[in-house]
């Protein structure tokens, strides 16, 4: 386990490099691009944390364990600090390209709604005390929302236009950036995600030795 | 019909409030749940009537040799407690109207025309339940726990709010309740547990 | 299904008894219709503005009035007798359609107010009038769900607004898209992908909700 965090770590410091020095800027663009090497793979964790969060949701409504419903809180939580990445860090391209940090633009309408709904989940749950209860509510909660996302995602955009260069691989399925762009983007949401899984797992290991140490005290 | 408790255990988030609760009990019998205030006895007769699941354990009905399902089971039995109260904004006969045809009985009073006047409450049916003192809504609740003539009985507190002759009243139904079906109560009450065959003592 | 229908005429009887929703709502509408009213009365304002501003008096009105219909049977104790006579799914049910019912009376009574008061031009009424039927489902589908979770929690006032807000924007974005182009044009082909949505949304949150009621309403 050591080795595999030495090799993250070491892997982590050249995508930084990469990102930084390595990958030539794309024909026309500033040196503000380099912040695609980062706001993407934010962009990419947040969708993908509530997706896990929205699993584990379902699975604490199957099975009634207690244990899922502080996972789906924890990969909520981190969803809550990599939307509040990927928004920080969608702002500073906005205000170099744009001229401002925030415009209303669909993306931007689409993680600020996001912002909500989870801000709206952890009001909830500080809401309720009993443990089941809110275990049971947050739960059912947390997958109303994720249904109502994909409308987000589908109408925002097509009733205002967008500013927001295509997501990743444009509607031509082409991906519009050189070799070398390419191997530190990839490598670097692929590095992301994999510091994103570190992180869960760690807290997921805190909450099992939390909920183990309860165990023995009873 | 018989009731199985099965193990039965039920945690509030990490709280214990009921461990291993096993019996059986059959038709002509009554069990009485006892234990201090905040012990679980609410808990139990509420794991027992199906109202909410248990943590662990199972709750089972058998008709004969026939497994009643979750859906089937509130058509047989009845429950009065303190937190289970009537529209308060509605009539006794509204009340006891729509409770009729949710349980699919016949839509008129015959259903429970007769337990008003024995409970004592004869001629009060178009007042609002919110007119009526919290000892005539103790009554019209057994109106509604027994209008069905359900073959299992819940009762949590049977004497709470009522007067002696209230008393009187309810300890006759109990009775009449206990050689149709089973009769399970929650009391603390030395005189309510004469009818018990048995007890479930529930504690911290 | 009879019995959601027999839930639904008990809540109409009790809220003929107390008016308590009716009145909130519908006060709460007309207050903020006339302080819209007054803040922009002396000009018109643009077509785009008003769409948007009659879905927001729509919206907020029915949050004061929705989360009613489960939080009076939580707080008057009567949330487990009715679990002693009916399925999860039919109360739902019975519930929603009090709730639809309660919309629609508001937007009889809201809309025509507003397109007199507010100097609205409607080109197409039919539009308009499909949208918001549309649109009501959606807005009571998910708002029936809200209420559920909330009448189950500790905080019940503000919490229904902000948990409510963010389910219901796609009914916002897209009422409040619809409304326009209703104003604006006699067509309907514009406003198909609106429709579509509006639809789409209903189906999805009511089919949602009658799935995860079971869950809420047995804790």
């Amino acid at each position: 386990m050591i080795f595999l965090k030495f090799l993250l770590y070491v892997w982590m410091v050249l995508v930084l490099l990469g990102a930084f020095f390595y990958a030539p800027l794309a024909k026309g663009l500033g040196e503000y691009t380099r912040v695609m090497y980062f706001h993407v793979p934010m962009a990419w964790i947040t969708t993908l944390t509530f997706l896990i969060g929205a699993i584990y949701s379902i699975l604490y409504l199957r099975k009634k364990d207690i244990r899922y419903d502080y996972y789906s809180e924890t990969a909520n939580q981190l969803g809550l600090l990599f939307a509040l990445l990927a928004t920080i860090t969608g702002s500073i391209w906005a205000k170099m390209s744009w001229g401002a940090f925030w415009n209303w633009d669909p993306r931007e309408t689409s993680i600020f709604i996001l912002l909500l709904i989870y801000a709206a989940y952890f009001a909830l749950r500080s809401a309720i005390e009993q443990q089941d209860r809110k275990a049971a509510l947050s739960a059912v909660y947390d997958i109303l929302a994720f249904v109502t996302v994909p409308f987000f995602i589908f109408i925002v955009p097509r009733i205002y236009s967008s500013l927001h260069p295509d997501p990743l691989i444009n509607t031509q399925g082409k991906v519009t950036m050189n070799g070398k762009m390419q191997l530190v983007f990839f490598n670097s949401l692929l590095a992301f995600t994999m510091v994103y899984f570190w992180m869960l797992k760690n807290k997921l290991e805190v909450i099992k030795l939390k909920m183990k140490l309860k165990q023995l005290e009873s | 019909m018989k009731l199985i408790a099965d193990h039965i255990s039920k945690f509030f988030g990490e709280k214990r409030v009921l461990k291993n609760i096993t019996f059986e009990l059959n038709s002509g019998q009554c069990l009485a749940v006892v234990g201090p205030n905040g012990s679980g006895k609410t808990t139990l007769l509420r794991i027992l009537s199906a109202l909410i699941p248990p943590s662990s354990g199972k709750v089972q009905y058998f008709d004969g040799q026939i497994l009643l399902s979750k859906e089937n089971i509130f058509t047989h039995t009845g429950f009065l407690g303190p937190y289970l109260e009537l529209y308060d904004d509605l009539t006794a006969e509204e009340n006891l109207n729509f409770f009729s045809r949710m349980r699919g009985l016949k839509d008129d009073r015959s259903t429970w025309w007769n337990l008003m006047d024995r409970v004592g409450l004869g001629g009060r049916e178009e007042d609002a339940v919110k007119t009526y003192s919290s000892g005539m809504k103790q009554r019209l609740k057994y109106v509604f726990a027994l209008m069905h003539q359900p073959e299992i009985l819940f009762v949590d507190e049977p004497r709470s709010n009522l007067d002696m002759q209230g008393i009187q009243i309810v300890y006759e139904l109990l009775r009449e309740q206990k050689s149709r079906g089973m009769l399970l109560i929650a009391t603390n009450e030395e005189q309510d547990l004469a009818f018990a065959d048995f007890r479930v003592a529930v504690h911290d | 299904m009879i019995k959601a229908y027999y839930i639904f005429r008990k809540d109409l009887l009790q809220e003929f008894k107390t008016r308590f929703a009716m009145n909130a709502i519908l006060l709460f509408a007309v207050v903020t219709l006339s302080a819209v009213s007054f803040a922009i009365g002396t000009f018109t304002a643009r077509q785009e503005v008003l769409s948007a501003l009659l879905w927001i008096i729509l919206f907020f009105s029915s949050m004061s009035g929705l989360s009613h219909i489960f939080v009076k049977e939580e707080e008057a104790k009567t949330a487990d007798t009715l679990k002693l006579v009916a399925s999860a799914s039919a109360i739902f049910l019975g519930k929603f359609l009090f709730n639809i019912v309660l919309l629609f009376l508001l937007e009889i009574i809201v809309v025509p107010l507003f397109i007199a008061l507010m100097n609205f031009n409607v080109q197409n009424y039919l539009l308009l009038f499909f949208t918001l039927f549309i649109g009501s489902f959606g807005l009571a589908g998910g708002g029936t769900m809200v209420a559920a979770i909330i009448s189950k929690s500790g905080a019940k006032g503000a919490l229904f607004t902000v948990l409510s807000f963010p389910i219901l924007l796609p009914v916002l974005v897209s009422g409040i898209s619809a409304t326009k182009i209703a104003s604006q044009e006699q067509g309907w082909m514009t406003a198909y992908s609106e429709l579509q949505t509006l639809f789409a949304f209903s189906v999805v949150i009511i089919t949602a909700s009658i799935l995860l009621f079971d869950f809420v309403w047995n804790e």
